[in-house]
């Protein structure tokens, strides 16, 4: 890749957690490092296929408020994808108010002004060229806590530059019209230490919803609400975890593990969020209620089939 | 070799070895690890082995746990030659401003702070596993009258290098980390490049680690 630095992209505000993503990294659980990538991975996906690009490509992600973006450069294109509220203030103080899925012509000393992400968490930002990153293991996937990744394992910040290799791709004006489908329950198989918990505890587990406390960034997510009662130890022996364990420590509120969460970890494991509902966890907002549902492994596998057709059924729609 | 074979959501097989904690279980762990790391086997994504339970993920597009857990249940073990377990030298100052938790430690266990150093220093521990944070390896085992429970409130920030006793185990904070074990000194040494991408971890699980006593000033230098 030519280092040209003509094309690039100043940071005029980072927003509150934006960080380079791409699908993450594997094999590396044994040394301690997560998979990361993105959080919500079909509006991730969408963003690179709208723009027609390797679907694992590297994109921004932001959380809540987005970042505030100043180009300069050769024209691109970029696509935001989620429910965000954004807009293109052009070189004339023109405002263009964004729409999520549909491709943008950006062009030298455009702003793009992310607001907010509306009532979800993550949203996703992808351009027609490339950014230039370095990769850690195969992957750009910043991950702030560890400081691995692009970006020197750091979030974007306020004053930077990010630069690209611009290859004059032409691309089509292409769009989408897609809604986010609406969060209502998140489906778990039941865990190896379901049985460490009371009577009680599970029918409150199943039965009642738990808030999603303000102690939630990419690494995990902590619940609160009612107490899970533990009638066998409140420690185990520490052992592997992946992303969707719900743990529960010895205060009895569960924390669900995502993204970036430590590869070890002592506390039960009551139960485990389903692959096809891992998109729908990461978008909870702090406040929001959560209400788990149990289904069987082969339930499961099937949501999941069910959950790639869809993402591919969608993609098939872009105009 | 293994226990009971169960799935742990819907895109992991959970190994497990049995309840105890010894060498002779974690190294089956690390004797199946090694064996379907070396396999490159389909789908398998990542692998998570601990003291006694081995954790296989995979990507559900490509297979799932049936085809998994048989490709486990078939899997032929090579014993591998014996490993040259190399013996890690770890440098650590146990002077004040490094140990946090003497206080804590001298009236839980009711021991002097020094007596406890003399007995730590006086063993050689072995690598059960590495992982929560990057390369942060699980030693053990610590003499019985170490063995003392995590803080009841974890601290926010445990500066990078801290040494931490917990129950029968020691570790080392790879760098700066939440965290709930009972500090009693730091290490100068860098246990983790994560620029170093082919061998990051100065420590591996089935290493041996020697700890040697430094004074402040012998800490400085190495740090320089």
């Amino acid at each position: 890749m030519t280092i040209s630095k003509n094309n690039f992209f100043k940071i005029e505000r980072g927003g509150i957690n934006t960080t380079f993503q791409d699908g993450g990294r594997k094999n590396l659980s044994h040394i301690g490092i997560p998979i990361s990538g993105a959080m919500d991975i079909r509006n991730y996906i969408l963003s690179n296929a709208l723009l027609k690009k390797n679907l694992n490509s590297a994109v921004i992600e932001f959380a809540y408020q987005g970042p505030l973006l100043k180009y300069y450069g050769d024209k691109i294109f970029v696509v935001i994808t989620g429910n965000v509220k954004f807009q293109i203030i052009k070189n004339n103080n023109e405002i263009i108010e964004g729409e999520p899925y549909k491709v943008f012509l950006v062009q030298n000393h455009d702003q793009i002004d992310i607001q907010s992400t509306n009532k979800t968490v993550y949203g996703y930002l992808s351009i027609s060229e490339t950014f230039i990153l370095n990769e850690s293991w195969g992957s750009i996937s910043t991950n702030t806590k560890a400081k691995i990744g692009s970006n020197n394992g750091e979030k974007l910040n306020n004053d930077q530059q990010i630069y690209i290799d611009h290859t004059n791709k032409n691309v089509s004006l292409t769009k989408l019209n897609f809604i986010n489908s609406k969060i209502e329950n998140i489906r778990v198989i039941k865990a190896t230490n379901f049985d460490y918990f009371s009577k009680k505890a599970k029918d409150i587990f199943f039965n009642r919803g738990f808030k999603v406390t303000k102690l939630t960034d990419r690494m995990g997510m902590r619940l609160e609400g009612n107490n899970l009662e533990n009638i066998v130890s409140s420690n185990i022996k520490s052992e592997g975890l992946i992303k969707g364990v719900v743990q529960v420590p010895s205060d009895g509120n569960p924390i669900i593990m995502l993204a970036d969460h430590g590869t070890i970890g002592g506390y039960p494991k009551i139960a485990n969020v389903i692959s096809a509902d891992f998109d729908k966890v990461a978008q909870l907002t702090p406040g929001s209620l959560i209400k788990f549902k149990e289904v069987s492994l082969k339930e499961a596998e099937r949501l999941f089939q069910l959950y790639l057709l869809e993402t591919k059924n969608i993609i098939s729609q872009i105009l | 070799m293994i226990k009971n074979i169960s799935n742990l959501g819907d895109a992991a097989v959970y190994c497990d070895f049995g309840e105890e904690v010894s060498k002779e279980i974690n190294s089956n762990v690390i004797k199946y690890f090694e064996n379907i790391r070396d396999r490159n086997l389909k789908g398998i994504t990542n692998l998570a082995p601990s003291y006694n339970k081995l954790i296989v993920s995979y990507d559900l597009s490509l297979t799932n746990y049936s085809k998994v857990k048989k490709l486990i249940e078939k899997l032929e073990i090579k014993e591998k030659k014996e490993k040259d377990s190399k013996i890690v030298e770890i440098p650590v100052c146990c002077e004040n401003n490094f140990n946090l938790d003497a206080k804590r430690l001298e009236e839980t266990l009711n021991i002097k702070f020094e007596k406890l150093l003399e007995i730590f220093f006086n063993k050689e521990y072995f690598c059960y596993m590495t992982g929560f944070i990057a390369g942060m390896p699980f030693l053990g085992d610590l003499n019985k009258k170490l063995r003392i429970k995590r803080l009841v409130t974890p601290r926010v920030k445990v500066p990078k290098g801290s040494i931490g006793l917990t129950e029968q185990f020691c570790n080392i904070y790879t760098y700066e980390s939440p965290g709930g074990w009972n500090i009693i000194g730091n290490t100068p040494l860098d246990v983790f490049d994560k620029d170093n991408q082919t061998r990051p971890m100065l420590i591996n699980p089935g290493d041996k680690v020697k700890f040697n006593r430094i004074n402040q000033e012998e800490y400085d230098n190495i740090k320089k």
